[in-house]
């Protein structure tokens, strides 16, 4: 088991509920989706698993360690197994491609030999061999999405998180983003995305976990998504 | 902290120095005016200071002695007031000296003191110097006790209100410092605080990839001792200068004696170098933490 909620539940300091009351587990390998509407706790619950959050009751365990009761200390460590893809990628604009995602294996001091290795790998696997040396202005958004990913991927997460990956992306881009996903996946990397978007998750046959109003609705186990 | 890491901070915080070279520049500046004003301040501390112990090292006391004193008396008295605590010194003025003196003082060429006074009115003195200026009364307390002496002198009333005035100037500089420290680090900590704010989303990312919070601090220690120590000299180049010309112009113009040691100058311009450094990494630290708290 990956990750495991129990009975978590986070109320924000000017009263909003977030969540109410989740519990859930997450195998390793496996792809979930993550849907509902705005303000259905998507993110935060999202935000929990990389502790931008904490909840105000329940545990949380990523890989059976408590996410809870962890020190200050021991987050970083946490995070570095964890690749994040945000929906407006937060690429360094005065960076290229090749050092935003160097970026993220230098901050967590890796050897500048291995940054070298890797870095060219992630960019292959992510399809932008070649454009190593632009800067993200200079390309299109879902290049820029694909940087992100790369970067993700370069410190070999356990797990990445994508919230709304595709939210700025057109339909054509978001099916290629999703196709990259699911390669990743594939390969063993255990993936969780919030989304919107029901025309990706519907042909995707993954398992998808509806929240509303904090709540969990529904959890459909892969292929038996009806919506 | 590995080597590799060392040559990263390095590299990362003279990268972010020349490309946020306005933030940069406005923040050497600051540091630069904050410790002019600073140097310029403990100048005239310093100053302040060797002015007020030069007008209470002049404090001294006059013992008068009887008229009707032996040699072996007078030696005897001079034992006696070598031996009150406190005591520095004791210096045996003549009945002729002191007229001598009075003579330089109020005389001049025009009168003949002696001869206008018709006798020498004056007793034989000790001149009593204390080891610490403050203690001056008490001592001349005790004095006044020794058989023989039938009057002391010391200047009673002036030197209490002298004493009082020194005290409060020396407060008042040494308050005056403090605040303007803190005046200087709120200035150097908002200015950086802009340079901070404008690499948020860096930081950010970085907290959520992994770093630990020392790792995404110290480029921004480095970069802070630096524009600190950088605004420092300019300041302390412009206050040497100053300073130079300003003992070269005293001299001839005002009667104040100016501090002149090289070695007390030159500590003054270290430690506000030290300052300058100092307040760029407390600038920097004030500023940062908030953004680390993700």
């Amino acid at each position: 088991m990956l990750v495991q909620f129990y009975n978590v539940s986070k109320i924000y300091p000017n009263g909003v509920k977030a969540l109410d009351d989740i519990s859930l587990k997450i195998d390793r390998g496996e792809f979930l989706f993550l849907m509902g509407p705005s303000g259905a706790g998507k993110s935060t619950l999202v935000k929990m698993l990389f502790r931008e959050e904490l909840p105000t009751r329940g545990q949380i365990f990523l890989a059976s360690r408590s996410i809870v009761r962890m020190k200050r200390g021991d987050v970083p460590r946490l995070r570095r197994n964890i690749g994040i893809v945000f929906q407006d990628f937060k690429l360094l604009e005065n960076k290229t491609v090749y050092e935003n995602i160097a970026f993220a294996m230098e901050v967590v001091g890796t050897s500048s030999r291995e940054i070298k290795e890797r870095v060219m790998e992630v960019i292959n696997m992510v399809g932008l061999k070649g454009k190593e040396n632009s800067f993200p202005g200079e390309l299109s958004g879902g290049e820029q999405q694909r940087v992100g990913i790369a970067r993700a991927l370069a410190n070999r997460p356990l797990l990445l998180i994508a919230d709304e990956p595709t939210g700025n992306l057109d339909i054509d881009t978001s099916h290629e983003i999703m196709e990259l996903l699911f390669d990743i996946n594939r390969i063993g990397t255990t993936v969780i995305m919030a989304t919107h978007a029901r025309e990706l998750v519907k042909p995707a046959g993954k398992r998808v976990l509806m929240l509303d109003k904090g709540r969990i609705v529904a959890d459909n186990p892969p292929g038996e998504l009806v919506l | 902290m590995r080597p590799g890491s060392i040559i990263y901070f390095l590299r990362e915080a003279f990268k972010s120095l020349s490309r946020n070279r306005l933030l940069s520049i406005a923040t050497i500046s600051t540091v630069a005016i904050s410790i002019l004003i600073l140097g310029f301040a403990v100048l005239l501390t310093i100053n302040a200071g060797a002015l007020m112990q030069d007008l209470e090292s002049d404090v001294e006391i006059v013992a008068f002695l009887d008229k009707k004193l032996t040699k072996s008396q007078i030696t005897d008295i001079k034992q006696d007031l070598t031996a009150v605590s406190g005591v520095k010194s004791v210096k045996f003025v003549s009945r002729e000296q002191a007229l001598a003196k009075m003579q330089e003082k109020y005389g001049g060429n025009e009168y003949n003191l002696k001869e206008t006074l018709g006798k020498n009115p004056l007793p034989h003195s000790y001149e009593i110097k204390a080891d610490d200026p403050h203690n001056v009364p008490q001592i001349a307390g005790q004095v006044s006790k020794i058989d023989g002496i039938y009057k002391v002198n010391y200047g009673q009333g002036v030197v209490e209100r002298l004493f009082k005035v020194t005290r409060w100037v020396r407060i008042v500089s040494i308050v005056f410092i403090v605040l303007l420290v803190f005046a200087a680090v709120f200035l150097i900590a908002t200015t950086i605080r802009l340079a901070i704010f404008a690499r948020r989303k860096e930081i950010y990312l970085m907290k959520l990839i992994g770093s630990t919070d020392w790792f995404i601090r110290w480029p921004f220690f480095i970069e802070g001792v630096f524009m600190g120590a950088v605004g420092g000299l300019i300041a302390i180049l412009i206050l040497a200068a100053g300073y130079s010309s300003l003992i070269g112009h005293m001299d001839t113009m005002f009667f104040i004696p100016l501090v002149t040691s090289p070695k007390i100058l030159r500590n003054i311009y270290i430690g506000l170098l030290v300052c300058g450094a100092t307040l760029g990494v407390l600038g920097t630290w004030v500023s940062l933490n908030r953004f680390l708290d993700v």
